[in-house]
């Protein structure tokens, strides 16, 4: 089944009409995604090799019944380009742009609590894959194949490496989730776990994250309560200093908050697999799938 | 982006927060001259991004403009936990009846502005905390409805202000949040924020950190940067768009992605070495962007050993490898490289790296074959010297170095190569 992003996806690309836009959206069609229009303000009547673009997502949603939207504006542009594909009725916004103000975060996130109809994934962000269906953003999918294992994580090419390595053992994967590496994501781990844990397709979840923040912590409750599948974790930055930002404003340690190794405790006590490596995380992994195997024959 | 107390003064003053008055110095001269126009006395108060000034030396009372002089004297380039002063802050002294707290802070957890408040200023607001929470009024607010007067009404009241000034501690608190909202900080902490005998209330001290991803849309700012308190390499890395955070160790890391680079250095502890920095080299593969970050990493000469691992999914490893060599011809680099491609093309990317034959590169498949390898090379590089940068060298480990230096290398590479036991394959 794969969650999110699917056959069902039609994608509106913001941003289309750039140089990155351009070249992800035809790579999302190139795999398959139905890529139905993109919005630039005043470029409204153009097209990107076919694909039509219009001036305000109100236009692109009325023309093409766009229910996706990609997000690939600049910075100073993104917090609204999401405000306003919201207001057009999509319910579903990937945003990908890096360095969006946290302010502007802050606001989007609070103002979106109040539509439960439009999900935000990102920002700061590669995207969703579900192989074999759909790929809004710029995970390269040709690592990936289709199969039972769900992943969620803050990082991008570190999410490749794991994929890779899982990919490697054998696994296929229902979806590739990118909750993105900002201070305020649009959807956590919670969020995304809880679809994977409701998805037929996903037998197994892998979850990567990072320094900063309380999410890993926050999913460590949830798992606990409300899940049921096998869930194997890996974080990053045990190395990481005190107080120095690492690559993604969400990613810093605040005195003695949100450290590495608090993270892996917390998982741990609530009995989810931490592996120390990547490598680690596929080897686990392939223990608990074979598990599953098992329990399944009986 | 953390500011000096004088910077985070004088974003207060913008936005009506009131604070005593003061001026800036870098010398004696006009750190005297400052003196003289306050008046007396005054405080000479270091300016560094760390705290402890008080029980450093840092902050003094001048009676007089001997005394100005001779605290300007004594703190001016002082050493505080490792921060030189540069400046100084000389502020008219205030009489003071209570010392209180307040602070915003933007809440990740909650998704929402934390605005707290206790009469318990003047002190470690974390022990208050651990030995007194009760004593620390706290609210959350939504940043679509901002600051509204009830909230400040029962901050004040909750935290058991003195009833005289609950009116003009709610409006510092108004205040305080607009700072906090328009030049969109991640914390804003006054400690103490101080009732005078004559009830007046102010900002004694002023903590600011902005958001570094606002700083494109406010230009004023953007030039608060305090050059002084860098890293030459951070600075160098800086200029040339590069993230990169300096740590202690001797193997230089490089990778595309932070989760990525956050991991590698993890991996690379792990196998016994110690990292001697991050740098995110993102989606580039381009030879002037790996030039630029190589240079970065070697002009750090503890470094004698670098690891980069690169995983190509929309880059290309053949079009790294290119960029590497080109790099290399450019920097000719005199510490031994172990280079990790994988990913889209990585067989080709291999296959060029190996055809060029560089000088101490080493090619690895796996992160973990990588980081192993890098460890020892370090190790060995480091007990065998590197000449300095920029001068060519033999080929290959262990050359021989002054003893001086070979000294405290080796203690280094021992160090770095005693390896707990760690990963099993």
């Amino acid at each position: 089944m794969a969650i999110l992003v699917d056959e069902g996806t039609k994608l509106c690309v913001s941003g289309i009409t750039g140089r990155e836009g351009t070249f992800h959206a035809m790579n999302n069609r190139r795999y398959g995604t139905q890529v139905v229009s993109g919005v630039t303000p005043g470029k409204g009547g153009q097209d990107v090799e076919g694909v039509p673009v219009f001036n305000t997502f109100h236009d692109a949603v009325a023309e093409t019944g766009a229910n996706t939207a990609m997000i690939f504006v600049p910075p100073r542009f993104a917090a609204d380009s999401i405000l306003e594909a919201e207001d057009a009725g999509i319910a579903l916004v990937i945003a990908i742009t890096e360095g969006i103000p946290a302010h502007d975060e802050l606001r989007v996130y609070n103002h979106l609590l109040g539509n439960p109809g439009c999900r935000l994934i990102g920002p700061n962000c590669p995207g969703i894959l579900s192989p074999g269906k759909a790929n809004v953003g710029i995970i390269p999918a040709s690592f990936f194949k289709e199969g039972n294992v769900g992943v969620v994580s803050r990082s991008g090419t570190l999410t490749y490496q794991i994929g890779n390595e899982l990919a490697q053992s054998g696994f296929g994967n229902s979806s590739i989730v990118g909750i993105g590496g900002d201070p305020v994501p649009g959807s956590s781990f919670i969020d995304i776990i809880e679809l994977f844990e409701a998805d037929d397709e996903t037998e197994l979840i892998v979850m990567a994250g990072e320094i900063g923040g309380s999410a890993e912590e926050e999913a460590a409750d949830f798992i606990e309560e409300h899940v049921s599948k096998p869930v194997v974790a890996y974080i990053a930055g045990f190395t990481a200093p005190p107080g120095k930002t690492m690559g993604h404003a969400g990613a810093i340690v605040s005195g003695t908050k949100g450290t590495a190794a608090a993270k892996a405790e917390a998982l741990e006590a609530k009995g989810v697999r931490v592996g120390r490596t990547p490598t680690e995380v596929a080897e686990i992994a392939a223990g608990l799938a074979g598990e599953l195997v098992r329990s399944a024959d009986r | 982006m953390d500011l000096l107390e004088y910077q985070g003064k004088q974003l207060f003053a913008r936005h009506g927060v009131p604070v005593p008055s003061g001026a800036p110095a870098s010398t004696v001269e006009q750190a005297v001259a400052a003196a003289d126009e306050i008046g007396y006395p005054c405080v000479i108060k270091a300016q560094v991004l760390i705290g402890g000034r008080g029980k450093a030396g840092g902050i003094k009372v001048a009676q007089d403009r001997t005394e100005a002089e001779e605290h300007a004297r004594a703190i001016l380039g002082m050493d505080i936990r490792g921060f030189t002063v540069h400046e100084v802050w000389v502020e008219a002294a205030s009489d003071i009846a209570s010392e209180y707290y307040a602070s915003i802070v933007f809440d990740r957890a909650a998704k929402k502005p934390l605005v707290m408040l206790s009469t318990q200023g003047g002190m470690d607001i974390e022990e208050v905390a651990d030995n007194n929470p009760d004593a620390i009024a706290r609210l959350h607010v939504d940043p679509l409805l901002g600051f509204q007067d009830f909230h400040a009404r029962r901050l004040a009241f909750e935290a058991g202000v003195d009833a005289d000034v609950v009116r003009p501690v709610g409006a510092l608190l108004n205040k305080l949040y607009d700072a906090f909202a328009n030049e969109e900080a991640m914390l804003v902490e006054v400690n103490p924020m101080i009732v005078t005998s004559d009830r007046k209330v102010m900002a004694l001290d002023a903590k600011v950190t902005l958001d570094a991803n606002s700083l494109f849309r406010h230009p004023d700012n953007a030039e608060l940067r305090d050059a002084g308190g860098e890293d030459p390499q951070e600075q160098m890395a800086k200029e040339r768009g590069l993230t990169y955070v300096k740590l202690d160790g001797n193997v230089g890391i490089l990778g595309n992605g932070a989760g990525l680079v956050m991991s590698t250095l993890d991996v690379v502890a792990q196998a016994g070495g110690k990292p001697a920095n991050f740098l995110d080299a993102g989606g580039g593969s381009k030879a002037e962007a790996i030039t630029q970050a190589v240079e970065v990493i070697l002009s750090d000469s503890k470094v004698s050993a670098v690891l980069f691992n690169i995983f190509g999914g929309i880059t290309r490893c053949d079009e790294v490898a290119k960029g590497l060599i080109e790099a290399f011809d450019q920097i000719k680099p005199t510490v031994p490289f172990v280079v990790r491609l994988d990913g889209t093309n990585d067989e080709e990317g291999r296959r060029l790296l190996a055809e060029a034959d560089l000088p101490n590169v080493h090619a690895e498949a796996t992160m973990l074959g990588a980081a192993k390898r890098v460890v020892e090379l370090a190790g060995e590089s480091a007990s065998g010297g590197g000449e300095p940068e920029g001068e060519t060298v033999p080929p290959g480990e262990g050359t021989e170095t002054e003893m001086g230096a070979a000294d405290t290398r080796a203690e280094a590479a021992s160090a770095a190569v005693t390896s707990p036991p760690g990963e099993a394959g």
